[in-house]
Parts: C-alpha cells; structure tokens; sequence
C-alpha cells in the first residue's frame, strides 16, 4: 500500500516537474529586422531540443531603445534577454546591469567571435551580450554608371575620388543622382553618417579632456566637403533621408553610389526588390587625403541578459543557442549563404561557402578596417566610432544631428551649426560633470 | 435667381465637403492600397495607385508571423475598459459642475485639461516604478486605469459641455417629485444625454484605442495591445512598408468599421447644442 502511495507520488511529481519544465518560459525584446524575423522563426526547433518557450516582444529600434532602458534602470523585469547594440552594452555593461556572458561552453568558442564585435560588447574585458550580427560601413556602387563615367572604383577610395565620381555620375535628366547619404536627424541616422565622416578627415568628438571640437578646423572642413557634394550630386531633399529612403533611391536605380551599412548589400543585390540587383560594386568607405581613418563604423545587435532576471540560466541557454555556429549552419540550410546573419564570427569568413557570396569579404575587410578603441586620426578619452560610448552621448548628438541637418536643407550655415553643436555640447558635458 | 445661387452654392459646399473629406482619408486609403502591394510596388516611383499586381501575401505574412487576434483583444478591453471606467466617474463630476457649479468649477475645468498639457514621457519613469511596485507591469487592469486616466479631462469636459444643454428644472422637478440623487442622475439626466454621452464614449474608445505612448511602454506579452503589434512591424533598417500597411490596415479595421457605423450618433453627440 504504502509502495502504491509512493508509486503515485512520485509520479505525479513527476508530470509537476514536467509541466514546470515545459512551462519555463523566456521573454526577449527584439528590434525588427530580417535577422530578427527569421531567428524567430526557428525559435520552434530552440524550444523543441530545450522545453523553453520562447515569447517575443519586437519593436522598432527607436521605441525598442526607450523601452528597454526604462526597464533596466527601473529593475522592470519585463525582458529576460534584450536586444543591445554597441552604444549601449560597455555603459550598461560598467554598471553592472547586465549578467557578464562568462562561463560560456566550449561548443560555443567564444574565441571565434570577430576580436571588433567582442571588443565593442565587453566592458574591461568581460563580454555582456553575444553578437547575433554585426555590420560595417561600405560603398555600394553602380558598376553600369562607373563604367559609363569612365572611371574605375578603387577598393579603397579617398572623399575626393568619390566627389570626382559621383558629379560624373550624376544625370538629372534621367533622375540619377551620383550619391546618396544619409542627412537625416538623429543621433543613429545621418548623426551617425556625419560623425564617421568627420572622423575621416581627422576630426574626433572630444579631446583628451573631453572639450568639444567642433570649433576646430577638421569639422568645418568635413562638414562643408559633405554638404558642397551633396549639393552638386545628392538627391534633392537629401536633409530628410536615412537609411530607408537611401536604400528605396538605390533599388530604382536612382543612385550611382551609396555608402552605408553593410546590412543593405543582401537588399541591394536581391533581385526580388532591387532593380540594378546585378549591377552592384562594393568598396571600403573613403577618407580623406592623408587621414589613415576611413568613414566606416561599427555596430553589433546583440543579446544580453538584464541582471536580476529569474530566468539566467534559460537565457543563456538561448543566447548560446541563438549566436553559434550551429544556428548559422541551420540558416545556411534553409535558407541559402546569403541571409546567414553576418558579421559576427571568424569562421563564416573562413567558409568556403560563404566566401562566393559577393559582399562577403568586402563585408568582413570593413568590419575589419573599423577599431572602437581608437576611432580618429587625433586621440580620444572616448571608445566607439559613429558614437562616443557615454550615456550622454545620445541626447547631444541628437540635438548636433538637428544642426547639421538644418545646413544640408540650406536653413543655416556652416559655421552657424558648428557654433551651436560647440556651444551645446560643451553646455551639456559640463552640466554632466566632465 | 435665388434658387440658383443656393443651388450653386449647395454644390459648391458639397464639392468641397468631398474634397476636404478625401483629403483627410487619403492617408488611410494609402496605406489600404500599399498592404495590397508587393514590398518593390510600395517603394516604386511614380508611386502605383491601382495599376498593379494585387496580393494578399502582406496579410498571410502578418498572419503567420504575428497573433493578431490576442492583440485585438487586448485593444478591446482595454480600449473598452477604460472608456466604460472614465464615463462612471466622468459622469458624476460633470454633473456636479453643471447643475451644482461652485466659484471654483471653471477653474477646476481648466486645470483638469492642462493636465493634458504635460508631456507623457514626463512622468514615464513614475508611472513604471508606480506599476513595478504595484505589479501591474504588462496587464490590461494596469493600462485601462492608466488611459482613463489620460482621458477623463476630455470626457468630462464634454459631459460637462452636454450637461450644461439640459434645462435644470428638469431635474429640480424630479427632485421635488422624490428622486434621489441615483435615480436623477441614472434615470433623468443619462437618458436626456444619450447622444452626448454616446459621442463621448466613442470618441474616447477611438483615442483609448490609438494610444501608442502608454501601451507600448507598459507593455510587453501579455496586455500588448494592436499599437504594440503595427510597431513590430516599423523599421529604420529595411523596407517593409507593404507589410506594416496590412498590419496597420488589421489594426485600424476595427475602429473603422465601428466609426462607419456609428457616425450618425456621433455626428449628432459632437454637435449636440451646437446651434443656440
């Protein structure tokens, strides 16, 4: 009897134990994009090897970026991974919201993360969120328009080759502008552009004392460089288009160049939405004559687990999954080298299958060509190119990226916006104590 | 001669009673079209009116990838639910103020409108901790306080505005033939206000349920609602403008339909003692 009873018990323990199981269940926030999408659609086969479910919360990256940064520095709990990029994982990472993405198994090869993506998503060392892609900046060109302004793209341009080729390029009757850029404002949009830019003609964010610089003369020169270019061969306008309105000109064939996220080369050479598909060159990003820093950036979406969530183990068990080689493979399977999330490993380079893809190696030779420790010509106190990895950062470049893009629609001037971004700037570091 | 010109002009106003109103719904006629489209006919230009290959695989993409139908739900409760929630305690306080006004009233009506004044995002950090605490993070009952909240200035408002059409010794006769205060308000002034109070109630639905600021920050699985659906489908880095259409066209569709419906009796609640 008292065997039947224990019997019983420990079966019924048994089926608790097993729904508890299949109840585990992990919330991520995710940004919408192709990557994103598609991971969410093999989330079937994590929950069918794991008993984890998987619940998904995507949001477009601004909103994303709001919400998941009220929830961490409240403590919400909302979220058990978090989709992170660059700008956020060292700060979050140094105050110790985050858990550090340590103890990771030795299937996973943590090593085999590209040294740029690792190095942008640890803070002192320690990693804080596994790079599920990562992107550079690059040029896209038409190879029919270059061949027809009888010139021959490098693959390492200077500005002042890319000036040359884009006003030879540049056919208003036949709306084809020679060169499309981002202009919009935002700190991620044309703020981002800019930024790179200026970099390439020496200029940097911050001295070593984290002054502004917007008073010195590398900035001025960038930024009248950019807007002279933009307004001998730019789409008309060009102060309100980012990376979509870029990316909706080049597919009509209605730019000869465009230099922006690597991420637009599987679009851009996709048949289905692009119309000049199989007429796309690719190119690492200009500098400027006698500057050894070239326009290109670096970013990585990643995932993180938010300290303090009841659900570690189970997000890191998803994270695992979800950034190895195994999960690229199962992509590549499906779904064909192209749409691999790129960008984020060693060896995908080193895959004989992927390098025929055409962007690839001019993909990896970018992301390789970009350093976060050491983004200028001049020295910085600051790590990060297209951003300074300060909490601060996002505010001020937002409101310089207003500045900048009231020039390029022709509101102000030159030297009225470089006043004022100096001006705020500096109001707006020293109000945060540096 | 006179016929004419009122004829003449009675054409002329609804010409441009047609063109103003076609104005206002190309918008949505847009976006209606370009869920129809493929992602390349979405971008193309000259944009495509009605010469193109009609599809509905936007539709079965937003179908299978996203559950529309527990958003749905959850716009309705809460949409619903904080409408129903503000007109109980709306209803009371415009009654006050318009049959019991003191000196103070006008100021209080004023105050409790430039509370709509003060930026959402303010008082975002508050309002989270006050729901961490409370644990009503990513419930319905969280948000359909929190939009009653946001909307009973403007409900109360227009009760108070249709309260004040209604002739006061209405209710002093009541009052005088022994109704309580319960019974004049249920049974007296809510009949007399039908239309005004209809008006109300759909106009608040209508702002409850387009409410982005709220329910996409106080949300995440369980309470999100369709705001929180059509922002799953922006993005900055990609261009699914065919597929965000169809999500806003499944998300809006509802509200739509109850608008085409019901416009006689809001039309007639929001002008409602228009005319003196």
């Amino acid at each position: 009897m008292y065997l039947k009873n224990a019997l019983r018990a420990a079966t019924a323990l048994t089926f608790v134990a097993t729904a508890a199981a299949h109840a585990q269940s992990i919330t991520i926030a995710t940004v919408n994009n192709g990557d994103m999408i598609r991971m969410q659609g093999y989330t079937d086969k994590f929950t069918e090897a794991t008993g984890i479910d998987v619940e998904w919360v995507t949001l477009e990256e601004n909103v994303l970026r709001q919400r998941v940064t009220t929830d961490i520095t409240t403590k919400g709990g909302q979220f058990d991974i978090m989709t992170i990029g660059m700008y956020e994982t060292p700060i979050w990472g140094a105050n110790d919201w985050l858990v550090p993405l340590d103890g990771m198994s030795a299937e996973y090869d943590v090593g085999d993360l590209l040294p740029a993506m690792a190095g942008g998503l640890s803070h002192e060392g320690t990693l804080y969120a596994a790079p599920f892609y990562g992107e550079s900046s690059m040029i896209m060109y038409r190879t029919d328009l270059m061949e027809k302004a009888g010139l021959e793209m490098p693959e390492a341009p200077t500005w002042q080759f890319i000036r040359e080729a884009a006003a030879a390029m540049t056919d208003r009757d036949n709306d084809i502008n020679g060169i499309c850029l981002r202009g919009k404002a935002g700190w991620g949009e044309g703020g981002a552009f800019i930024t790179v830019t200026g970099n390439s003609f020496g200029a940097r964010w911050f001295d070593e004392n984290w002054k502004p610089q917007f008073d010195q003369p590398e900035w001025k020169e960038a930024l009248t460089f950019f807007v002279d270019m933009m307004g001998e061969s730019g789409p008309a306008g060009y102060a309100t288009n980012g990376f979509n309105e870029n990316l909706s000109l080049f597919q009509q064939g209605k730019c000869g160049m465009w230099i922006d996220a690597t991420v637009a080369a599987s679009f851009v050479t996709n048949p289905n939405d692009s119309t000049v598909a199989d007429k796309v060159g690719f190119a690492l990003a200009p500098n400027s004559e006698g500057v050894d820093k070239r326009a290109n950036w670096l970013w990585a979406w990643a995932l993180a687990i938010p300290a303090g969530t009841q659900q570690e183990d189970a997000a890191k068990q998803f994270i695992e999954w979800a950034t190895s080689k195994d999960y690229i493979e199962l992509v590549a399977e499906n779904e064909g080298w192209a749409n691999v999330p790129p960008g984020a490993r060693t060896s995908l380079y080193e895959n004989d299958n992927y390098k025929d893809i055409p962007f690839a190696q001019m993909t990896l030779k970018s992301i390789l060509a970009a350093d976060p420790q050491n983004c200028c010509a001049q020295p910085t106190p600051y790590t990060g190119i297209q951003f300074v990895a300060i909490p601060e950062f996002a505010g001020i470049a937002t409101q310089v990226s207003q500045e900048f893009s009231a020039v390029y629609a022709g509101q102000q001037t030159v030297d009225e916006a470089l006043a004022k971004a100096q001006a705020f700037t500096a109001e707006e570091m020293e109000a945060a104590g540096y | 001669m006179a016929r004419a010109v009122t004829t003449r002009r009675k054409s002329f106003n609804t010409a441009l009673a047609w063109a103003v109103g076609l104005l206002i719904f190309f918008p949505i006629l847009w976006t209606i079209l370009t869920s129809f489209k493929t992602e390349a006919q979405a971008i193309a230009s000259p944009p495509l009116f009605l010469n193109f290959n009609w599809t509905l695989e936007n539709y079965a993409i937003v179908q299978e990838r996203s559950d529309y139908m527990r958003f749905l739900w959850n716009s309705v409760i809460i949409a619903g639910g904080s409408t129903l929630l503000g007109v109980i305690v709306a209803v009371p306080a415009a009654w006050a103020m318009a049959f019991v006004p003191s000196k103070r009233t006008k100021d209080i009506l004023l105050w409790m409108l430039s509370t709509k004044m003060l930026p959402a995002v303010g008082v975002l950090y508050p309002i989270y901790l006050l729901f961490i605490r409370l644990g009503l993070l990513d419930t319905r009952g969280g948000l359909v306080v929190v939009l009653m909240l946001i909307n009973l200035p403007i409900i109360v408002w227009m009760l108070y505005t249709y309260f004040r059409e209604i002739p006061g010794e209405i209710l002093e006769a009541a009052r005088m033939d022994g109704a309580t205060l319960k019974e004049e308000i249920l049974h007296i002034l809510t009949p007399m206000a039908v239309p005004g109070i209809a008006s109300t109630v759909l106009l608040n639905f209508i702002l409850a349920w387009n409410e982005a600021f709220w329910t996409l920050n106080l949300t995440a699985v369980d309470a999100a609602p369709l705001t929180a659906f059509i922002a799953s489908y922006s993005s900055p880095e990609g261009l699914f403008f065919a597929k965000l259409s169809a999500a806003s066209t499944m998300a809006i569709a509802p509200i739509l339909i109850l608008g085409w419906f019901s416009q006689k009796q809001l039309v007639r609640g929001l002008t409602f003692g228009a005319v003196k």
